[in-house]
């Protein structure tokens, strides 16, 4: 994209060329019947003549069924994304507006395992850089898809886990407290398909709470405290 | 009705105007990009902003912000001054400085607003935002890197034109305004996104590069392609019409043109009669205006002479026309080319009595045999309005995509005389039902039904008139007034042998009917009148003479001279005075001001601006036995209607591309 003079920001997300494969490979695109069931089910929740609100979660039930077909995380080909704006019998160009305002929707093929990094200033302080030099390791590249398909790797800005920072978003689950070595281990349990137990990768820690002593509002572990005075 | 302050002018304001509004009211300049006066409100250029009391500390952007009672607002304090700039160098952050090779530069609200409201210099250091290209048709060329994300291509698309093909892609910086897939903008408005365009992104197409705002002539006129009678403006530099603009006119076009009405212009350089021809051995030869008027008086018509009245001309012409052949002694005039032969007894039966305006008010519609779409887009437009406020739309007629819910009935007009429960129902429950009955309708025979019905239901009462014709040629009412109209339509013409026929700019005409009349086509195109003509007398386009039009609502107005006409030709009316005298007969005027005043002698509601009172008496009609009658839209291709617009490379263009489905390529850069 940069050998056409594009800026490089406008090369980060665009729409798959529709070609004529991809009509061939997507064009007789449908629910399955699980997704009809569940499509059916979305569309309930929506008053009657609103249902063009339904447009997020399908599209996101679309993603995943492609997931499925694919074996990836899935993603939205133009056909994909015709075929929800016929169910919803609303404008086409007004599903490619939201398909493309949401990073979560994917417009282009990912890989097994989209790799999702966040390299915001928490994370940053916590070491993201090293999480993202253990990916390239592994022959990932931003916003490409290794060559055995098995990765696609994103560098994403704040994903709200500060306090368990740094943080890696894979698929649907979120990795957290990574070392490069527990990062390893996830990455490496991945790709042997087993799935890893999400969350933080600390030992001894369950969630967010504090590691080891409380080191702010200590006072308050055991009673309410007015801190004003202190101040 | 809140009341409230603006720099200390006191205003009062309708319930739910917003503050830029009430600015407006107190005669204050609100700069904006994003808001426009009849599109939903976006509230995303911030260019707007203003302070506000009481209220939060800062400016707010008066455009989304409803007034309030009791309100102070300062448009002209620092911190109004400071957030203009501001937001005025954030836009420009990311603008192109290529002015100079911008077609919208010298009408740029860009331009313009940065110079009123800006800082005079820009503190941006660096790489601006670059947008690829997008293709949207062979009318609106597209420079995205200018655009501003203003959304008012895509607000008119999806709000006015019932289309839905504009879009914003992406976010942030990354936005982009795009058509789906690039595909071009298919629809017969689709050019007003370059009107609304408050910068250089899109631009016209076929006007890119011709010339500078500041170098045009700007002529008031009438537009001739549809029988709406839009109101427009024309650019001419030195002889030659560059572009059509729309004006503002509420009653009839609001602020809109037909890419039609728009693009033809090109039509009037190509194809035209710029000298006299006179077929000797079966071909068309060149001769001057004395052989061919020496040829006409050869024939020595006496009364056997006929005229046919085109789609696009005049009243006066027509007026000089009849003038010319009653002083011969005949009335053998007729408008109506195509055949038809309806009634005209009473000019109200075949009127758009509801006016455009009124029809937005009506709470059911029957459309019978218009394809209105392309037969009057702005027509449409207000349909769409009407459907919006929750009007029921019903069609006979062959289906065609409709920009609002509509039910077909069916293409037969017979359906007229049983109407399905649901539809009487509609009609009947209706406050302000109204019939639309189109050129298709009419010649289905479907006219007596139609009045039939719109006295069954009661459209017509002190308050409201329902009863509408739609016709579509700009010439039509006008022609109806002058009494261009024989009872048997133009049959009765060929009926009657002519020894001459005028035909005035008609190409439409079935001319194998007049195998033994002399021919004489007074138009401007080469077209099929003149292809089928023995004398041909180059006349004017409607952008080269001053006249009276009358539109299909029964409005009159006046349109002014923009260009001369090519080489020999001349307006029409003074082709027909130099004809009288070529026949020795005397028409009773010298001047175009002599020939207007004897027009509006006969038919005085030609003098005065405004909708003609018809009266409100429609003839009774009645639903026949017999009735029965497929409907066919007379329009097979939208772009290609009349001989200007087939003359039109654009015009061409937009048929081949957008409705034959021919690819361009596109040129190389």
């Amino acid at each position: 994209m940069l050998s056409r003079g594009v800026h490089p920001l406008m090369a980060a997300r665009h729409l798959e060329p529709d070609t004529p494969e991809l009509r061939a490979r997507w064009g007789s695109f449908a629910w399955n019947a699980e997704n009809a069931e569940k499509a059916k089910e979305v569309l309930a929740r929506y008053p009657a003549g609103r249902q063009r609100s339904a447009v997020m979660p399908l599209l996101d039930l679309a993603q995943r069924q492609v997931g499925a077909e694919t074996n990836t995380q899935g993603w939205l080909p133009i056909p994909v994304m015709e075929y929800v704006a016929a169910y919803l019998d609303m404008p086409i160009i007004r599903v490619v507006e939201v398909a493309s305002f949401y990073t979560m929707y994917n417009l282009v093929p990912v890989g097994r395992y989209h790799v999702q990094v966040c390299g915001t200033t928490p994370c940053m302080l916590r070491g993201s850089d090293d999480i993202m030099s253990a990916c390239k390791k592994r022959g990932m590249h931003k916003g490409h898809t290794t060559d055995d398909g098995l990765w696609t790797l994103t560098e994403v800005e704040c994903m709200g886990n500060c306090a368990s920072a740094p943080m890696v978003q894979i698929n649907d689950d979120n990795y957290e407290d990574l070392t490069v070595e527990s990062f390893d281990k996830v990455l490496d349990a991945l790709a042997r398909g087993e799935t890893p137990k999400p969350g933080t990768q600390l030992p001894g820690r369950h969630t967010v709470e504090p590691v080891g002593e409380p080191t702010s509002l200590a006072a308050m572990v055991k009673e309410n405290h007015d801190y004003r005075g202190e101040w | 009705m809140p009341k409230l302050t603006v720099d200390g002018i006191e205003v009062e304001v309708p319930a739910g105007a917003t503050v830029l509004q009430a600015c407006e009211a107190a005669g204050k300049e609100i700069p904006r990009f994003c808001y426009h006066e009849r599109l939903s409100i976006a509230g995303n250029c911030r260019m707007c902003l203003v302070e506000v009391k009481p209220g939060p500390p800062k400016p707010q952007a008066s455009c989304a912000l409803p007034a309030g009672e009791g309100q102070e607002i300062r448009t002209d304090s620092e911190m109004v001054r400071k957030a203009r700039e501001g937001v005025m160098e954030f836009l420009l952050i990311n603008h192109p400085l290529d002015c100079p090779i911008c077609d919208q530069g010298g009408e740029c609200d860009l331009q313009d607003q940065s110079v009123a409201y800006g800082r005079g210099a820009s503190r941006y250091d660096e790489n601006k935002r670059a947008v690829t290209e997008k293709y949207m048709g062979p009318l609106i060329k597209t420079v995205m890197t200018r655009c501003i994300h203003c959304t008012r291509c895509v607000r008119f698309s999806e709000e006015i034109a019932g289309v839905d093909e504009i879009g914003a892609l992406y976010r942030g910086e990354n936005m982009q305004i795009t058509t789906y897939l690039e595909r071009a903008a298919k629809h017969e408005l689709s050019a007003n996104v370059i009107d609304l365009c408050p910068v250089g992104a899109l631009t016209s197409r076929p006007y890119a590069f011709e010339a500078r705002p500041w170098e045009l002539k700007k002529t008031l006129s009438i537009d001739v392609s549809d029988a709406v009678g839009s109101n427009i403006r024309i650019d001419s530099r030195g002889r030659e019409a560059l572009r059509i603009l729309p004006r503002v006119n509420d009653d009839v076009n609001e602020e809109w043109l037909s890419d039609k009405a728009r693009f033809q212009v090109d039509g009037l350089t190509r194809r035209r009669l710029d000298r006299v021809w006179i077929r000797k051995q079966g071909k068309l030869q060149q001769a001057s205006w004395e052989d061919a008027f020496a040829a006409i008086a050869k024939v020595k018509p006496g009364s056997s002479i006929a005229a046919v009245a085109g789609d696009m001309l005049d009243c006066e012409t027509m007026f000089a026309a009849k003038a010319l052949l009653k002083a011969c002694g005949s009335s053998l005039i007729e408008s109506r080319q195509t055949g038809m032969d309806y009634a005209v007894s009473s000019l109200s039966a075949v009127n758009f009595n509801s006016t455009f305006a009124g029809i937005e008010t009506a709470d059911a519609i029957l459309i019978v045999g218009s394809h209105v779409r392309w037969e009057a887009p702005l027509v449409n437009v207000r349909l769409r309005k009407a459907a919006k406020n929750g009007a029921k739309i019903f069609i006979v007629g062959p289906e065609w995509e409709t920009t609002y819910p509509a039910t077909f009935l069916g293409a037969d007009v017979s359906v007229l005389s049983k109407l399905p429960k649901d539809v009487s129902d509609a009609l009947k429950d209706a406050k302000r039902p109204a019939i639309i009955l189109g050129g298709a309708g009419l010649a289905a025979g479907a006219h007596d039904a139609a009045l039939a019905l719109a006295a069954k239901f009661k459209m017509v009462t002190p308050e409201w008139n329902g009863f509408n014709v739609l016709h579509m040629a700009a010439a039509r009412m006008g022609a109806l007034m002058l009494g261009f109209a024989q009872q048997g339509g133009i049959k009765d013409l060929a009926a009657a042998k002519p020894a001459v026929l005028l035909a005035l700019g008609a190409d439409e005409v079935d001319f194998s009917a007049f195998e033994g009349s002399l021919k004489v086509y007074v138009g401007h195109h080469g077209d099929k009148g003149a292809h089928a003509a023995d004398i041909v007398l180059p006349a004017s386009a409607f952008t080269e003479k001053a006249g009276t039009y009358v539109n299909t609502e029964g409005r009159v107005q006046f349109a002014d001279k923009a260009v001369f006409a090519p080489g020999d030709a001349r307006e029409d009316w003074t082709i027909l005075r130099a004809l009288a005298d070529a026949l020795g007969v005397t028409v009773g005027f010298d001047s175009f001001a002599e020939l207007q005043a004897a027009m509006i002698a006969e038919v005085p509601a030609l003098g005065a601006e405004g909708v003609v009172d018809y009266g409100r008496d429609l003839p009774k009609g009645d639903v026949k036995a017999d009735l029965g009658g497929e409907i066919r839209y007379p329009i097979k291709d939208f772009y290609l209607t009349n001989p200007i617009a087939r003359a039109s490379e654009t015009m061409q263009r937009c048929s081949s591309e957008l409705l034959h489905g021919v690819e361009f390529a596109e040129a190389a850069e």
